[in-house]
């Protein structure tokens, strides 16, 4: 199948070309056997904090509404490094509006799916992705890829539930099975809800989630990139 | 591209000066280059004398903590709350003067100073608010005006050598009332604010005042009925002081009169306006630090900030005790209705927050050793939370209810200064905030399934005490537990077999045992190493004799050399050893402002470290006690 996906590779949009790219320059400066997540120390690694809304919670038929994206650097958010566009759409379900507030005719300037999906992959670039319940949001940003006819997300993801989780202390073995709702998870971190179900705000707040988590994994002062991912 | 957490902070930063002075374009345009930082509770910001980095913080949630060496101390410039402004810098000099310190979780924002003194030289009213502001030395005028007396209390350790020449701090806050408010509703008034002395004003003039002795001599002389008012009980003659009184007049004032309060008038006459009102109260506190006046501040706190500037002096007044070296159970006996008061006042606090009164009765229990009355500096909270059994169906609602409560509680003496427990036994945890029955069976399932791990749990829950709320729940429970405990013996072996799992500290070549590896390596852990096996040893004691009601280690002791007549001489030797111990962790932590649970030994003296040492010997006669009254050799 080499030629074939030789000439999709050619149709490929550039900014597309250039995220791949990145991973390979990342993967020839780390060298082949080295772990990418060992390159830098923890206090220098940029992770993306993410979250879409959308029209609903199948990832395969509901449309991203907006994305918002803040970035953290040794446990500061920067707002000036910060991402969020709402989408243009066709596909538009009234029921959930009651959640996100988000109107299909609304005031903010909206652009194209192509359009944010093409802004988000420049954002993003190589780094880790972190979002709470972060498996669906990269399904459907994934999905929205595909639309486009291109591939799937290639950057490493963390799960804030999954880190919160490993903080609960093995005498409460029963909350280890719970689930934890953004709520909840803010709640348990004493953590002021505001903004919720706007997209940037969801993804500021879990950004403040991870930071304390991560935190409180850091007790010692020697957490390296790749112990975020460890089971 | 749209903004919302720019609009956000933009939102919080409007509210506060000198920010509200800012076009709001600017302003917008200036959060959007903010960055968000979340400090955990003693993280450092900057520290003194390093460089000015290019951007200054404000406070957004939580407080942080300036501070500046003092001779050899460190002293407080500064506590630093919501909407406070710092690390901005005001004179030539390019270095930090103090260092900041987040005094509990914090998340602040950061703004860059380039573009912000862009701002603030095009626009005039923005400097001149900052030269003001920093020229007064005082960080903030506003808050100046709004909180006047509030602003001094600051600083805990007003200095011994008092004169009494500073203007005296009293309440501008006054309660009123009018000529023809009816006695019972200023009585109600009174009664509601905790106060002992209400003024009687016409139109903010005062015209005479109601006192705790007006109303007794009124009842006593039986001149009281349904009508009566105000005014008919009233002292006519005010004794007024003006508003820049010093505490030695006042106190003068008072004492000429015998009077225990002073209403301050603009210019200190009977004519003019009520601007506020100076007690005995505000005297004694000004001249020093009493465990009964500190009770009183801390049951009258009107809000969280200032029930942790109470509990500062408290740890104050704790050193100083323990300098004069005052003995353990009196200082003990001294600082226990304080702590009460303290989480009382929290929980009131708590539950004033809440939008509806509790459903059903409940109980905040402290546990662990708190739940003792052990605990004298701040450590982590441990604590529960027990409600009424309620319906099946309404379960739901009102633990959600509980819980929420039980947040607030748990957030609020973090404020103050206790940590939360990293094992998350607190009462906002679902698993801890549970209906009297659903802690029964709790119980119940600890005391007649023990295992390793559910040992470590009763360890901390048998050791509770009602904080706050209902007493009848806790009896309950109470109860229920002793007979429990009646019918189970395997339950005693296990925790007996806990008592014994930490020998003495001392090696086979009589040195201390120090921790082999870990962040505290070479130190020695006074907490599990030492105390911990005497009080699991006091603790299976205190059940095996139903002893009731008594929590705390050293009394336990005390109470087992009467019932226990044949072992009189170990358990006062371990009441005492255990008295020292404790005595050792506070001043240790008092010294290192930790908790004092890791000792380095290196730092103790040859005389110290023998006193420590004989601590030791009673603990190996205990535990041979309980090996042979449990018989624990067999059990796995």
């Amino acid at each position: 199948m080499a030629f074939f996906s030789k000439t999709d590779k050619d149709q490929y949009p550039s900014f597309w070309k250039e995220y791949l790219n990145a991973f390979n320059i990342q993967k020839t400066k780390t060298g082949f056997f080295a772990n990418v997540l060992d390159a830098k120390p923890f206090n220098q690694t940029r992770f993306v904090i993410f979250d879409c809304e959308t029209t609903g919670l199948d990832y395969k038929e509901d449309r991203i509404l907006s994305i918002g994206a803040v970035t953290t650097i040794d446990n500061k958010v920067s707002i000036t490094d910060s991402f969020e566009l709402f989408l243009k759409q066709d596909l538009y379900k009234p029921e959930t509006a009651k959640i996100h507030g988000i109107l299909k005719e609304g005031t903010f300037t909206k652009v194209t799916e192509k359009e944010a999906v093409t802004q988000f992959i420049q954002f993003i670039g190589t780094d880790v992705l972190v979002g709470h319940h972060i498996g669906f949001d990269i399904a459907v940003v994934n999905t929205a890829l595909k639309r486009l006819h291109l591939g799937v997300l290639k950057n490493k993801s963390l799960d804030t539930e999954i880190l919160y989780k490993r903080l609960v202390h093995p005498v409460n073995k029963t909350l280890q099975d719970r689930r934890y709702s953004l709520d909840q998870l803010a709640e348990a971190l004493k953590i002021p809800l505001q903004d919720r179900h706007t997209s940037a705000g969801d993804a500021f707040i879990t950004a403040l989630a991870f930071i304390k988590i991560v935190h409180r994994l850091n007790s010692d002062n020697s957490l390296r990139v790749k112990d975020l991912f460890r089971r | 591209m749209q903004n919302t957490i720019a609009h956000r902070i933009y939102d919080f930063l409007k509210q506060f000066p000198p920010f509200h002075l800012m076009e709001s374009s600017d302003l917008l345009e200036i959060c959007s280059l903010a960055s968000v930082l979340y400090l955990d509770k003693d993280t450092v910001l900057f520290e003194r004398d390093q460089p000015h980095s290019d951007r200054f913080y404000i406070v957004q949630q939580g407080a942080i903590k300036l501070t500046r060496p003092s001779g050899e101390t460190t002293k407080v410039v500064d506590i630093c709350d919501e909407g406070d402004l710092l690390g901005l810098k005001v004179t030539t000099r390019d270095t930090y003067r103090t260092t900041a310190t987040a005094n509990e979780e914090t998340i602040i924002y950061s703004l860059p100073v380039k573009e912000f003194s862009a701002f603030t030289k095009a626009n005039k009213t923005i400097s001149n608010y900052l030269i003001a502001s920093f020229a007064s030395n005082i960080k903030d005028p506003y808050t100046l005006a709004q909180n006047g007396a509030l602003l001094n209390s600051y600083e805990p350790d007003r200095n011994s050598s008092f004169l009494g020449i500073e203007k005296a701090s009293y309440t501008t806050k006054v309660i009123t009332c009018a000529l023809d408010t009816p006695l019972q509703e200023a009585a109600q008034l009174m009664k509601e604010h905790r106060i002992g002395c209400i003024v009687i004003t016409q139109e903010n003039i005062p015209q005479g005042v109601l006192t705790n002795k007006e109303l007794r001599n009124a009842i006593a002389n039986n001149t009281i009925t349904n009508s009566s008012l105000a005014s008919d009980v009233m002292v006519h003659n005010v004794v007024c002081a003006p508003e820049h009184i010093t505490t030695a007049e006042a106190q003068l004032l008072l004492l000429q009169n015998a009077i225990g309060h002073l209403v301050i008038t603009t210019d200190g006459t009977q004519a003019t306006e009520v601007i506020g009102i100076l007690s005995k109260h505000d005297i004694v506190v000004a001249f020093g630090n009493s465990p009964a006046e500190l009770l009183k501040e801390i049951k009258r706190a009107p809000k969280t900030k200032i029930l942790r500037l109470a509990w500062d002096k408290a740890t104050l007044l704790l050193n100083r005790y323990l300098q004069q070296n005052l003995p353990l159970s009196h200082i003990l006996s001294l600082f226990a209705p304080l702590k009460n008061a303290l989480l009382q006042r929290a929980m009131e606090l708590s539950l004033r927050k809440m939008n509806t009164k509790p459903p059903v009765d409940f109980v905040w229990l402290s546990i662990g050793s708190q739940g003792r009355e052990e605990q004298l500096l701040y450590t982590d909270q441990d604590n529960a939370l027990i409600y009424e059994n309620v319906d099946i169906n309404k379960n739901e609602e009102i633990k959600a209810y509980f819980l929420q409560l039980a947040n607030r509680m748990n957030k609020r003496l973090h404020k103050i200064g206790y940590d939360y427990c990293p094992a998350d036994i607190m009462g906002s945890n679902p698993l801890y905030c549970l209906s009297l029955s659903e802690w029964q069976a709790q119980f119940s399932t600890w005391i007649i399934n023990p295992t390793p791990a559910s040992m470590l749990l009763s360890g901390i829950f048998f050791d509770y005490r009602g904080v706050y709320g209902s007493k009848e729940i806790v009896r309950e429970l109470t109860d229920h537990i002793f007979s429990s405990l009646s019918t189970s013996s395997v339950f005693f072996r296990f925790m007996a077999k806990d008592a014994l799992k930490n020998p003495p500290p001392v090696s086979f070549f009589r040195n201390f045992l120090v921790e082999s590896d870990g962040a505290h390596k070479d130190e020695f852990d006074i907490k599990n190493r030492a105390m911990a096996p005497l009080i699991a040893g006091a603790r299976v004691l205190a059940l095996y004799h139903n002893m009731r009601d008594v929590n705390n280690t050293a009394a336990r002791f005390e109470r087992l050399t009467i019932i226990d007549k044949k072992n009189k001489e170990l358990f006062e030797s371990c009441a005492y050893a255990f008295k020292a111990l404790l005595k050792f962790r506070v001043k240790q932590g008092l010294q290192n402002n930790n908790s004092g649970r890791f000792i380095i030994l290196a730092n103790l003296t040859k005389a110290e470290r023998l006193k420590l040492k004989r601590c030791f010997k009673p603990l190996r006669d205990l535990q041979e006690v309980i090996r042979a009254r449990f018989q624990t050799q067999n059990l796995s």
